[in-house]
């Protein structure tokens, strides 16, 4: 599967053991990540993350996610939601 | 006579405030008092600098003594508990004197002891009369008990009352007496109603919250405690107030009169009151309306002072006939020692308060916290810092399993009467592996090397140290 991503949308809360991920349309691939628990599990997220990201082979977009604290099958759903949301098939 | 003065800078004057003194404050006015900025700011503004506060508690609304410290007004803070806001400041390290923590039986008790020394205490005070007869209950301020104020009232050198509610001479029913009164000052509020109480404390909705409360009941029920002459302290919390409602039915549908219930006390233990369940309440502090009411209408409702509720200098106090107490925890370590000042990133956002007080006390007292708290496991090898000794701790409940302090040999009993209750009995080791099944193993933090803040423990004995956060 290939996803581009053609619009900006949303999934999640900011609800506690929550994410909140934002995608938007961008020439390359950006990853921001806000968390309540980066000291502790900084590398994980952004494992998670990327493994959404290659799976449905997205190579541009800006994936902003804002964490409170979710594990990591949320941050999966949550990311794969928000670019299916905003994306076509290549 | 009347010892009513013009203002506070007045009342300050005639103590004979100097650079370097300690005054005391108490926390009844919670998230809603007015009285330690307004005295902090005409303090700030005589010039006065290198003073020590030592407020039974600090909240987030006294975020303005941060610029006293940066200003050099205050250097010393001593309090029992302090909110995430001026926590975070202490944290980052911008005071140079270490934040002095106690308990609440502990503050009081080293005032008596003489080890902690107040110059000049200011008692807010929901009503007053001019000569310092002053009490909680009544008042468009009212807050209920004033019970961590009277250590302040009878050991500061001096004691100023401030007020928003003058009433003739004598006040009907006060809590602190004029012996201890040097001066009287009215202003216009004390406080904001809206923060002092909240309108009603609510049991939790939430799942994991009923769970966890569904099995700290059947442990206290289990426990066999749970009989005529019951005495129980539970705190405000969502899952202790769930746990207090189902030891209400319990006692009900089994006709158990129990003794006391103590502590910060709810509208829940009011009802427990009316309905029969206790005898008397000991208050402390009110934290609802509810509870304001009832300690101003029901003489079985009796306002205690934190020696008698807490302390270790009386020659008794509640604590030590306290059957069960229910606690939370941010963090529990193998050994069973309990957090309750920082978060798990290290910075300050509480404190005991009576936490450790209540846990020495007890004969059961149970840890109630969930397994993982945003992606944070409960159980940690060692805690960032100690609260409260595991040696005082009996039972840690989790929505998953309930872990039994048999360290020493103790509790072997109360262990095998949980497993027959078909309850989830597992080890402190166990609760941690499976807060990291689920959350994922977290990374060490690393704390800076500066100490922020000493743990005083109830006895005077220091119990741990807090370092800034890097």
């Amino acid at each position: 599967m290939n996803m581009k991503i053609t619009t900006s949308a949303v999934a999640g809360t900011l609800e506690s053991s929550d994410v909140y991920v934002k995608v938007e349309p961008c020439d390359k691939l950006e990853i921001e990540i806000e968390s309540v628990v980066y000291n502790q599990f900084a590398e994980e997220i952004k494992k998670s993350i990327m493994e959404v990201v290659e799976e449905l082979g997205v190579d541009s977009g800006k994936i902003s996610i804002n964490d409170k604290g979710a594990i990591d099958c949320v941050i999966k759903a949550r990311v794969e939601t928000a670019i299916k949301r905003a994306g076509g098939e290549n | 006579m009347s010892k009513l003065v013009a203002s506070i800078k007045e009342a300050i004057e005639q103590c004979g405030l100097k650079d370097g003194m300690t005054i005391s404050f108490h926390h009844h006015m919670r998230n809603g008092d007015y009285v330690l900025n307004m005295v902090l700011d005409q303090i700030a503004k005589m010039g006065f600098k290198n003073l020590t506060v030592n407020a039974s508690s600090i909240f987030d609304v006294h975020e303005p003594i941060i610029e006293h410290i940066k200003n050099g007004v205050v250097t010393g803070i001593e309090c029992n508990y302090m909110g995430a806001k001026v926590g975070k400041a202490i944290s980052e390290g911008i005071m140079d004197k270490p934040v002095v923590f106690r308990s609440h039986g502990g503050r009081a008790s080293d005032m008596e002891k003489g080890t902690s020394v107040i110059d000049i205490a200011f008692i807010a005070a929901p009503t007053s009369d001019d000569m310092g007869n002053c009490t909680g209950k009544v008042g468009k301020s009212a807050c209920g008990s004033i019970g961590y104020a009277f250590a302040d009232a009878m050991n500061a050198k001096k004691v100023v009352v401030i007020t928003d509610n003058l009433v003739e001479y004598p006040l009907v029913d006060f809590s602190i007496p004029e012996v201890y009164v040097d001066c009287v000052v009215a202003v216009d509020q004390i406080g904001d109603p809206a923060g002092i109480v909240s309108g009603t404390t609510k049991i939790t909705r939430d799942p994991v919250g009923l769970k966890m409360a569904s099995y700290a009941a059947k442990v206290i029920e289990a426990s066999g405690l749970l009989k005529d002459g019951f005495s129980f302290q539970t705190g405000a919390g969502g899952a202790t107030l769930a746990t207090a409602k189902y030891v209400k039915e319990m006692m009900l549908e089994k006709g158990i009169q129990g003794s006391y219930g103590m502590g910060g006390i709810t509208g829940y233990m009011v009802d427990m009151l009316q309905e029969g369940c206790f005898k008397a309440l000991l208050d402390v502090q009110c934290f609802d309306l509810k509870a304001v009411e009832s300690i101003r209408t029901n003489p079985k409702h009796m306002e205690v002072s934190a020696t008698q509720y807490a302390g270790v200098s009386g020659k008794s106090a509640g604590v030590d006939n306290l059957d069960v107490v229910l606690l939370g925890a941010t963090q529990v370590d193998l050994d069973f020692n309990v957090n309750v000042h920082t978060d798990s990133n290290g910075y300050i956002m509480g404190g005991s308060g009576g936490h450790c007080d209540t846990a020495a006390g007890a004969k059961l007292a149970i840890i109630i916290a969930p397994l993982t708290r945003a992606r944070l496991p409960l159980v940690v090898d060692r805690c960032l810092c100690i609260s409260t000794p595991g040696k005082t701790v009996d039972v840690v409940v989790t929505q998953r399993g309930i872990a039994v302090n048999t360290a020493g040999g103790k509790n072997q009993e109360l262990k095998q009467k949980l497993i027959d209750a078909k309850l989830p009995v597992v080890e402190i080791a166990d609760l941690k592996r499976m807060g990291e099944e689920l959350a994922g193993v977290p990374k060490p933090i690393k704390m800076g090397d500066k100490v922020v803040a000493k743990v005083i423990y109830r006895d005077g004995t220091l119990l741990d140290e807090i370092h800034s956060v890097k």
